[in-house]
C-alpha cells in the first residue's frame, strides 16, 4: 500500500514552498520534480527584483528546511505518469528516469572528470557544455551528479564507473515506478520561456547578438557560461549599447495574447547589471506599458534616473544583423510619430513566459486556456494550481499563492482522517 | 546527560590525500585531552557502511556526543542524523582539502585546528529539550472582516481552526461589498462579475468555526503565540478572547482627493473612483452639479499614485477599476456615452490583459498615454481635462461632463506607522521632545494595539511606505512580530482576487505558528528547532539591551524593568545573546562561552598570522563551501571560519577572547542590511555591525587597531569575491598592522 501523503508535481519555488509550509504544518509531502535538483527556475537567476538579492539564498533556506524535515519527501528526475480518483483521494503513478548516480555519490566531480563526453549546458540554454558526467549547479540540491545517458559514447560510462571511489555510479539503474496515494495534489509545474524565435521579425536564433532574458540571467551569474561578465555570444565583446525589447511575443495576438507580468521588471533588473559592469554602457527600453505595479515602481524610478538608461514607447517593428556583428532596432516611437533606427551591440529580447502545461498538459482532466494555462475553476476537489501555472506572475505572488495551497491542500488532507481526526 | 565521545573522520573526498590524518587524530586528542579510542577513521563516512559503524558504537558503546570531522555541516545532513546525541560537523572537505593545497603543514594545521573545535563545540553543548508552555490555544484571530479578512477566517476555519473574525464597521465586506460591479476574476477575462465578497459573507456566516464581531476593535492583545490574550471592544461592551495567531487583514482607505485640487478635486463634477462605484451602485451616472446624466467621462489616472509628491508607489489596481467604469459609462450612459481614459502605462499585469483588450474593442473608450496637466471649469458645469504628450498629439484639451479621479490607495497601517517613527524619532532627542510630539500630533487609530515593550504595531519598513510588509521575496509573510501574519492591502496594493490568495497564504502560516509552538519549536527561518534562549536571570542587570535589540520583540520587562523572554515570539537568532553584556544567554547547543572557547582553542604560530571569520551560516558559511565545491580558488591558509546562527549572536567578548590570546584579525561575513535587508532575522546583521562599530573601545582599552576587526556585507553568490576579500583582509593585517601584540603572552 502507497503512503498518503500531498503530491506537489513542481520543485519550483512554488512547489517547495507549497510543500515545506504544508509539512511544517504536520503534514507528509512529495515532491515530483522532473529537473535533477530541486530550484527550477528561480535557480537560473543571477538576482531578483527589486532587493537584486540572490535567489540562491532563499533556495538554500528552503533546502535546509527540506534537509531538517522528514515530513517532506522528494523525488527528481521524475514525472507525474497517471492519475485515478479513488474515494477522495488519488492514486498516482510517478516514473523516476534513471540518474546513473546513487545516493552514494558525494560530489567529489571524480566521474566528471574521468568523462570524456559532452553536452549541450541546458542550465545556461546551451551557452556552454558540460560533461555527460555533471553536477547541474554548484549551489544545486540534491548535491549530487547525474549521468546524461543520451551524450554518452559508447560504453565511456564504464570509466565514470571505475573513477567513482564510492559505489556510486550505476551502470544498469533502471527507470524507476514510483506510486503514491495522493490526499490533494497540488500543481507547481511552472513555465518555460516563450520560444521567441517564432516571431521572425525579431531575429532570435538568425540575428548573432540578440539574447532573451534568461539568457541574460546566465550571462550576469557568476557561475554562469561567462562567470558572470555579460560579453556578447559572437565575438566576446562588451556591450556598451543595449537594448531591451519588451513584449517579445507577450501581448500579442500572434504569439501571447497575455502580458507575461514580470518582463518589465526583468529588463530593468538586468539594465542594472548592465550598469553595474559597465558604468558607461547605455540601455535603450523599447516598451509599451512599463508595468511596475505596487511597491515595484521605486525599483522603476531609481533605474530610470541612471544615466545612459532611456525609455521609448513604441512596438520593435524588426531587429536585424548589421555590421560589425552589430544589430540594428526599427519600431515607431508612438509619442513622436517618428520611426526610428538604431544599432546596438547586443538585444535583449524580453521574452513572455508560457506555463510549462502548455507543451506538457496533464492528464489531469484539466481545461486550459487557449494558451495552455490552467482554467483553476476546472480542477478536481483536492487539486490545486499555483504559480505560473495558472497565470504569469513573479516569484513574490507564487510564493503567496503557494503558501495559501498549502493550506488548501490540507483543507482537502483532513477531509480524508477518520471523524473528528482533526489535529 | 554524561557525555561519551565519539570523533568521526572522513578520509574520503580527497581529505586522505590532502592531511595525514592520523596525525590529526593524534594532535586533537592530546589538545583536547580525549583518548585516542575514541577517535576513528574511515573511507567514505557518509556511505552505509560509515553510518552503520557510528550507529554502532552509538549502540554498543553508548557514545552519546559526536563529531563529524568531514564535509560541511550543510552536506550530508540526512545521512549524518543521529537522534539522541550531541553533534558536531568539523568541515574540512569544503574548507580544507577542497580549497587548499594538498598535504602542506598549514593544510594539515588547518584540519586539525577544526577538528578540535568540534569537539570543543560538543564538550559545551547539550542536547535540546522543547520549552512547550500550557494552556495553548489554536483559535486564529483575524482582524478586517473585507474580501481579505473573510477569505483567511473561511481558509482557516476549512482547514480545523477555530476563527474569530473582528469587524470594525457595523456590516461585513470592506470596500468589496461598497462596489457595484466587479473586473472580471477569471479567465477569459469579459465581462462585469458581482462583487465576490458578498459569497463569502455567505460562506463565513454558514460556518460554525467562525466567530464573528461587528462594530468592533482591538483594545489591547497581551501574550505571544499560543498565548494572546486579547481585549475586544464591542458594541455590547469590553470583552476578552483568547487566541493562538492574529491575521492582519486591516484593508486601506483611499488617499485623501482633497489634497489633489491640481487635478481639479473640490470642483463640483470632478469625482474620485470610489464616490463614482456609490453613483453607479445607485443607479445612475450623473452630476453632481445639476444631477445630469452624464455621458462623457474621463478616467485620471495615477491621481496621488506614481507621485512623489503624493504616494510614491503604483497603487495597482486601479487600471482594472477605471477600465471596469469606463464599462459603467458604456453600460448605463447609452450609445452616446464615452468614457476617455488619461494614463501614464495601463497596468494590467498577467492574465488581466485580457480585460484590458476586450475594453479596448469598445469604441466607445478612449484611451491615451498623457501628463494630465489640469483639470478646469468649461462652464455649465462642464470640465477641460489638459495633457500633454498623448498620443492624439503634443496636447490634448478635452471636453468632459464628469471627471473621475482614480484615487491610489494608503494602507490602514500607515497612520499609525508615520506617527510612531515620529514619535521614535522625537523620542530620541529627549524627553521634551518626546512629549512635545505627543502633545502636538494627533494620535491616528491603532489597530493591534500590542502590549509589547518594543510597541504597540507591526514595526514599520524602510522605504515601505507604511505597509506591513516583510520584504523578503521568498518568504511573504515574515513579519517582525512572530505569530502575527499581514495580508491583503494592508501588506502590497492588490486586486480582490489576489487578496484572496494573500489571505489563503497569512492563515496557512497562522495555523503553523501555533502547530509548532504545541511541539514548542520556533517558526521561520528555523522552524526545526526547539533550542531556546535560557538566560541566567541571577546576574542579569536589567541593561535591557536584549529588549531593545530583538528583532522580534521576543522580550518584555516585569513592572521592575527587568527583561523576561515571551518564548513563543522568539525565532532563535541568538541577537540577545550577542546584546548581552553579561553574556547570560545561552542555548543548549549554541553560547557565548561555546563560541569563546571555540575561538580560544585556536593556536596562534610564533610566525604568520592567525585570522577568525564568523560567517553568517546560511549565506556567508554557504559561499564559503561552494569556493571548495567549485575548486577554482583557494581559501586562505591564515584563517579559521566558524559559523554563527546570524550574525546578530556575535557577543564583543568574542573579539577579547580572539584579540587577547594573540589572533591578529577578526573578519565578520553577514548579510545585507539596510532598506533591502537579507538578513533572515531581519536586523541582525545590521545589529552586528552597530556593535562592532563600538568596538573600536575595546580595541583601544587593549591598545590594539581597529582595522584587526572588520565587518563584511556578503551575499550567498559572492563565492567567487570571497577568496579575494578574505586574502585583502588578511594582507591589511600583514601589511598595515604586522602581528598582534599579545602574541606569546
Amino acid at each position: 500500500m502507497a503512503e498518503q501523503c500531498i503530491l506537489v508535481i513542481g520543485g519550483g519555488i512554488s512547489g517547495l514552498t507549497a510543500a515545506i509550509e504544508a509539512a511544517e504544518a504536520g503534514y507528509d509531502v512529495c515532491i515530483v520534480e522532473k529537473n535533477p535538483y530541486l530550484g527550477g527556475r528561480v535557480a537560473q537567476l543571477n538576482k531578483y527584483f527589486p532587493k537584486l538579492c540572490p535567489p540562491v539564498c532563499g533556495l538554500e533556506i528552503n533546502y535546509r528546511r527540506i534537509k531538517e524535515n522528514a515530513k517532506v519527501k522528494f523525488y527528481t528526475m521524475a514525472q507525474v505518469e497517471s492519475v485515478t480518483a479513488r474515494e477522495g483521494s488519488y492514486d498516482v503513478t510517478v516514473k523516476v528516469a534513471p540518474r546513473y548516480i546513487n545516493d552514494r555519490c558525494v560530489s567529489c566531480d571524480a566521474c566528471a572528470q574521468a568523462c570524456p563526453a559532452e553536452r549541450q549546458d541546458d542550465f545556461n540554454f546551451g551557452m556552454s557544455k558540460t560533461t555527460a558526467a555533471y553536477l547541474p549547479f554548484d549551489q544545486a540540491y540534491p548535491m549530487r551528479y547525474v549521468i546524461d545517458a543520451a551524450n554518452c559514447k559508447d560504453g565511456c560510462m564504464q570509466k565514470c564507473k571505475e573513477a567513482c571511489k564510492y559505489g556510486a555510479v550505476e551502470l544498469d539503474m533502471k527507470p524507476e515506478t514510483v506510486k503514491i496515494n495522493a490526499s490533494a495534489i497540488v500543481v507547481a509545474t511552472g513555465w518555460d520561456p516563450y520560444d521567441i524565435s517564432k516571431a521572425d521579425n525579431l531575429g532570435m536564433g538568425k540575428v548573432k547578438n540578440v539574447i532573451t532574458n534568461m539568457m541574460m540571467e546566465r550571462l550576469a551569474a557568476p557561475n554562469g557560461p561567462t562567470a558572470g561578465r555579460i560579453l556578447r555570444p559572437s565575438d566576446g565583446k562588451e556591450p556598451k549599447k543595449v537594448a531591451f525589447v519588451q513584449c517579445a511575443g507577450s501581448r500579442d495576438e500572434n504569439h501571447l495574447s497575455y502580458c507575461s507580468y514580470i518582463c518589465c521588471m526583468a529588463s530593468l533588473k538586468q539594465t542594472t547589471y548592465l550598469k553595474e559592469q559597465y558604468p558607461d554602457a547605455t540601455a535603450d527600453i523599447f516598451y509599451i506599458d512599463i508595468r511596475t505595479p505596487g511597491r515595484y515602481e521605486k525599483f522603476y524610478w531609481k533605474v530610470r534616473d541612471m544615466e545612459g538608461v532611456s525609455f521609448t514607447k513604441g512596438k520593435v517593428a524588426r531587429v536585424e544583423n548589421t555590421e560589425g556583428d552589430d544589430v540594428l532596432v526599427t519600431l515607431e516611437d508612438v509619442l513622436s510619430g517618428k520611426k526610428v533606427r538604431m544599432a546596438f551591440d547586443m538585444v535583449v529580447l524580453a521574452a513572455g513566459m508560457q506555463s510549462a502545461t502548455r507543451q506538457n498538459p496533464l492528464q489531469l482532466g484539466i481545461n486550459y486556456t487557449a494558451e495552455g494555462m490552467i482554467v483553476p475553476s476546472s480542477l478536481k476537489p483536492g487539486i490545486y494550481a499555483v504559480g505560473s501555472s495558472k497565470s504569469p506572475v513573479d516569484v513574490a505572488k507564487s510564493v503567496q499563492d503557494a503558501t495559501g495551497a498549502a493550506l488548501r491542500s490540507i483543507q482537502s488532507a483532513i477531509k480524508l482522517l477518520p471523524a473528528g481526526g482533526i489535529r | 546527560m554524561e557525555k561519551k565521545y565519539g570523533v568521526y573522520i572522513c578520509k574520503g573526498c580527497g581529505i586522505g590525500e590532502s592531511v595525514d590524518v592520523q596525525k590529526m587524530i593524534d594532535e586533537t586528542a592530546s589538545a583536547t585531552r580525549l583518548p585516542k579510542e575514541n577517535f576513528k577513521s574511515h573511507d567514505a563516512l557518509c556511505s552505509p557502511e560509515g553510518i552503520a559503524m557510528i550507529n554502532a558504537d552509538i549502540k554498543n558503546d553508548g557514545i552519546n556526543a559526536l563529531n563529524i570531522v568531514a564535509c560541511s555541516q550543510r552536506s550530508k545532513v540526512e545521512e549524518f542524523d543521529f537522534p539522541g546525541c550531541v553533534m558536531a560537523r568539523s568541515n574540512i572537505r569544503e574548507l580544507v582539502a577542497w580549497s587548499m593545497p594538498a598535504m602542506e603543514e598549514s593544510t594539515q594545521i588547518n584540519a586539525r585546528d577544526y577538528a578540535i573545535m568540534g569537539v570543543i563545540k560538543i564538550q559545551k553543548g547539550d542536547l535540546p529539550e522543547p520549552g512547550i508552555l500550557e494552556n495553548l490555544n489554536r483559535t486564529i484571530l483575524v482582524i478586517g472582516g473585507g474580501m481579505t479578512g473573510l477569505s483567511a477566517a473561511l481558509e482557516a476555519a476549512r482547514a480545523g481552526y477555530e476563527v474569530a473574525l473582528v469587524e470594525k464597521e457595523a456590516q461585513l465586506g470592506g470596500w468589496g461589498a461598497k462596489i457595484f460591479k466587479s473586473s472580471p476574476m477569471s479567465y477569459p477575462f469579459e465581462g462585469l462579475i458581482d462583487s465576490p465578497v458578498h459569497a463569502r459573507i455567505k460562506d463565513v456566516q454558514a460556518e460554525s468555526r467562525i466567530k464573528v464581531y461587528t462594530g468592533t476593535t482591538i483594545q489591547k492583545i497581551d501574550g505571544q503565540p499560543g498565548l494572546y490574550d486579547v481585549t475586544l471592544n464591542t458594541p455590547g461592551g469590553e470583552e476578552t478572547i483568547k487566541a493562538g495567531a492574529v491575521v492582519l487583514a486591516a484593508g486601506w482607505k483611499p488617499y485623501d482627493a482633497t489634497k489633489l485640487t491640481h487635478l481639479g478635486y473640490g470642483l463640483p463634477n470632478v469625482v474620485t473612483s470610489v464616490e463614482f462605484e456609490e453613483m453607479a451602485k445607485k443607479g445612475g451616472i450623473t452630476r453632481p452639479s445639476d444631477g445630469k446624466p452624464a455621458k462623457k467621462v474621463a478616467f485620471i489616472q495615477c491621481a496621488g499614485s506614481r507621485d512623489p509628491e503624493h504616494l510614491p508607489y503604483c497603487s495597482h489596481f486601479c487600471c482594472s477599476t477605471s477600465l471596469k467604469q469606463a464599462k459603467y459609462v458604456r453600460e448605463l450612459g447609452g450609445d452616446d456615452a464615452l468614457a476617455m481614459i488619461f494614463y501614464k502605462d495601463i497596468r494590467t499585469p498577467g492574465q488581466t490583459e485580457l480585460f484590458y483588450k476586450n475594453m479596448q474593442n469598445d469604441p466607445g473608450v478612449m484611451l491615451t498615454k498623457g501628463d494630465v496637466k489640469g483639470v478646469s471649469e468649461a462652464g455649465s458645469g462642464n470640465l477641460y481635462v489638459e495633457a500633454e504628450n498623448t498620443l492624439l498629439g503634443q496636447n490634448v484639451k478635452a471636453l468632459a461632463d464628469l471627471v473621475v479621479l482614480a484615487v491610489g490607495i494608503v494602507p490602514a497601517t500607515a497612520g499609525h506607522q508615520q506617527y510612531l517613527d515620529g514619535l521614535a524619532a522625537a523620542g530620541s532627542k529627549g524627553d521634551e521632545a518626546k512629549a512635545k510630539y505627543i502633545e502636538e500630533t494627533l494620535k491616528p487609530e491603532f489597530i493591534l494595539n500590542l502590549g509589547y515593550k518594543q510597541g504597540p504595531e507591526i514595526p514599520s519598513m524602510e522605504g515601505g511606505f507604511g505597509f506591513a510588509d516583510s520584504n523578503f521575496l521568498c518568504f511573504q509573510y515574515e513579519t517582525r512580530r512572530t505569530g502575527i501574519y499581514a495580508a491583503g492591502c494592508v501588506r502590497q496594493p492588490m486586486t480582490m482576487a489576489e487578496a484572496a490568495e494573500d489571505a489563503a497564504g497569512a492563515a496557512m502560516k497562522a495555523a503553523q505558528v501555533i502547530e509548532h509552538v504545541a511541539k514548542g519549536m520556533a517558526v521561520h527561518p528555523r522552524a526545526w528547532d526547539i533550542t531556546f534562549p535560557d538566560p541566567m536571570m541571577t546576574r542579569c542587570t536589567s541593561c535591557k539591551r536584549c529588549t531593545e535589540e530583538c528583532p522580534f520583540g521576543a522580550i518584555d520587562e516585569d513592572a521592575k524593568g527587568t527583561p523576561f523572554y515571551k518564548i513563543n515570539r522568539c525565532r532563535r537568532c541568538g541577537t540577545c545573546m550577542g546584546a548581552c553584556p553579561e553574556r547570560i544567554v545561552s542555548f543548549k547547543d549554541y553560547h557565548v562561552d561555546m563560541i569563546g572557547s571555540m575561538i580560544k582553542s585556536v593556536e596562534v604560530p610564533d610566525e604568520g598570522l592567525r585570522i577568525i571569520v564568523l560567517a553568517c551560516e546560511n549565506d556567508a558559511y554557504a559561499a564559503l563551501d561552494t569556493v571548495g565545491i567549485r575548486r577554482k580558488q583557494k581559501l586562505n591558509p591564515s584563517v579559521r571560519i566558524l559559523p554563527v546562527r546570524c550574525l546578530g549572536s556575535t557577543n564583543l567578548v568574542w573579539v577579547a577572547d580572539a584579540f587577547s590570546r594573540g589572533i591578529d584579525g577578526l573578519l565578520l561575513l553577514g548579510c545585507k542590511f539596510g532598506e533591502d535587508y537579507q538578513c533572515h532575522f531581519i536586523k541582525g546583521s545590521e545589529l552586528a555591525s552597530y556593535r562592532f562599530s563600538k568596538v573600536q573601545e575595546t580595541l583601544n582599552r587593549l591598545q590594539l587597531e581597529a582595522e584587526r576587526c572588520k565587518m563584511e556585507q556578503v551575499g550567498i553568490d559572492d563565492y567567487s569575491r570571497l577568496p579575494e576579500i578574505i586574502d585583502d583582509f588578511v594582507k591589511n593585517v600583514e601589511d598595515q598592522l604586522g602581528p598582534n601584540p599579545f602574541k606569546g603572552f
